[in-house]
């Protein structure tokens, strides 16, 4: 077990040496990175865009229902929200999806590419099939995952927003007050460093399991399951080594 | 030339080439016939490069090819054309992207001249109205046409075909079979067929290399096969109907 677990950080970190290697096209490179953009980006907007109002909306309701006490300023529903988006939600919770959404999809297209012998196609043709196919993804998705975090930040705080409008639960002006209080700007690039660690992470991995496949279409699902079990579980490891490093 | 000098290959303990030492010559269709198991393409995938031999050599037109590092062989690599088994075409491009992609990747040609090579490639495998059609719309016979036009499309001097009629019908077998050999002929390509379709070692086996339990048991052309004494190779060779049919008849 603990072999087998050596034997594979060892074949990861072979692979990755692999994928950082100058493409042999660079025009083509770049055509992969903005297709990666599109597959890995773009199309994970909706989930976030959902995801993140919804979320947003129910800790600014939870948040609300908590607050008993006439001692604590109805505003700290603001603050709570805010705080709890931008440190954890935006940046943890998200790569946790996109670790199902993203990772499932790359584990299950380089498997599928590996058992269909294209892989092969592309080392016989004298192609570093790993540069190729796995550095595109890995570049685009750490470049776009940032960017998605941040606009997870503005509908999060939205949907506490839309609530105050919608349900009367705490008023607008109050709730941006706490949005605004005690704002520290190092808590956003906090959770940018997390989210481009996250990317890699997520991106690296889940292309070490499909790559890795042998076999058949059995296989493949495996390899996706393991791809998206391996980097939630490094996410949660990263998210608590970053958090001691960066706000400790 | 291929030269294929005393190969041994293991995994995990088990022997799977057992000194294998054959010349594969140009111009001609060179077959590798065997039983399932019998170690055909693991032979095929160490000439290719994609499994390291644990010894022997491999040589192409006289380049050792098992002493080059990676981007030496990578020179070679751009000489080999490839008809894997189930096409390998790639699944996110077109028919014409994926003739057009070692073109892309290897050359500086304009957009233009790539075009009319690739048309070139697609009207000599008869798919000259396919250029726009995607892998998962064209049958399993076009798909392996199409493989053989991108093996073609750098003007290969060794063509590789694993296993290129299998899942086909008779009809489209034979369509694919003649469509290698004119293009051997050709181009004067040196052409490894990796295949246990009988139908094939009859019609295009100028030279066959019969591989048994990871050895080479008995090499001659399609003339000599069918009055071979070995006794493993008549097992295989003999094992339908049809095929005992055909010697006594001959």
């Amino acid at each position: 077990m603990i072999q087998r677990r050596i034997s594979s950080i060892g074949e990861y970190i072979f692979l990755m040496l692999r994928v950082f290697k100058r493409p042999d096209r660079l025009s083509q490179f770049k055509n992969q990175v903005f297709v990666e953009f599109k597959l890995l980006g773009i199309e994970s907007l909706g989930i976030i865009a959902i995801i993140s109002l919804f979320m947003g909306a129910v800790l600014s309701m939870q948040t609300a229902y908590s607050i008993a006490s006439p001692l604590i300023p109805r505003y700290t529903i603001g603050y709570i929200t805010r705080s709890s988006i931008v440190l954890e939600f935006s940046a943890t919770i998200m790569s946790l999806i996109m670790a199902g959404k993203v990772g499932s999809r790359i584990a299950s297209e380089l498997g599928t590419m590996r058992v269909t012998e294209q892989i092969d196609a592309l080392d016989v043709m004298g192609i570093n099939s790993a540069n190729f196919l796995i550095l595109p993804k890995i570049v685009a998705f750490v470049l776009i995952f940032p960017v998605l975090v941040i606009i997870s930040m503005f509908l999060g705080i939205m949907g506490g927003y839309l609530v105050a409008i919608l349900t009367g639960l705490f008023s607008v002006e109050t709730y941006m007050f706490g949005v605004r209080s005690f704002f520290v700007p190092f808590e956003v690039f906090y959770s940018l460093i997390k989210s481009l660690f996250f990317a890699f992470i997520i991106t690296s991995i889940s292309s070490y399991f499909g790559y890795s496949v042998k076999g058949g279409a059995l296989e493949v699902g495996h390899a996706s399951t393991r791809a998206v079990v391996q980097s939630s579980i490094m996410i949660i490891l990263f998210n608590v080594i970053l958090t001691q490093i960066l706000l400790t | 030339m291929i030269e294929v000098r005393n190969v041994c290959k293991n995994f995990e303990g088990k022997q799977v080439l057992k000194n294998i030492s054959v010349k594969l010559e140009p111009g001609v269709n060179n077959l590798i016939i065997g039983q399932s198991g019998s170690g055909k393409t693991v032979l095929l995938k160490c000439l290719l490069g994609l499994h390291k031999i644990d010894s022997g050599e491999i040589y192409f037109d006289g380049r050792n090819f098992t002493a080059m590092n990676d981007n030496e062989q990578k020179n070679i690599r751009k000489e080999i054309g490839t008809v894997f088994q189930g096409g390998a075409l790639f699944d996110s491009m077109t028919v014409e992207e994926n003739v057009m992609f070692p073109l892309d990747m290897f050359t500086s040609q304009t957009r233009q001249q790539k075009k009319d090579r690739v048309n070139f490639c697609l009207r000599r495998v008869d798919l000259q109205h396919s250029n726009k059609l995607m892998p998962s719309e064209i049958s399993g016979g076009m798909k392996k046409r199409v493989a053989i036009a991108r093996a073609i499309v750098m003007n290969p001097k060794y063509l590789f075909c694993d296993e290129p009629n299998s899942g086909l019908d008779p009809k489209t077998s034979i369509l694919i079979d003649q469509l290698i050999n004119e293009l051997t002929r050709e181009f004067n390509m040196t052409t490894i067929i990796n295949t246990h379709d009988m139908n094939s070692v009859i019609e295009i086996g100028d030279k066959i290399a019969f591989i048994y339990k990871g050895n080479l048991w008995w090499n001659g052309t399609n003339k000599e096969i069918l009055n071979s004494e070995n006794k493993e190779l008549n097992d295989f060779i003999f094992a339908t109907q049809l095929t005992r049919h055909l010697k006594d008849q001959s």
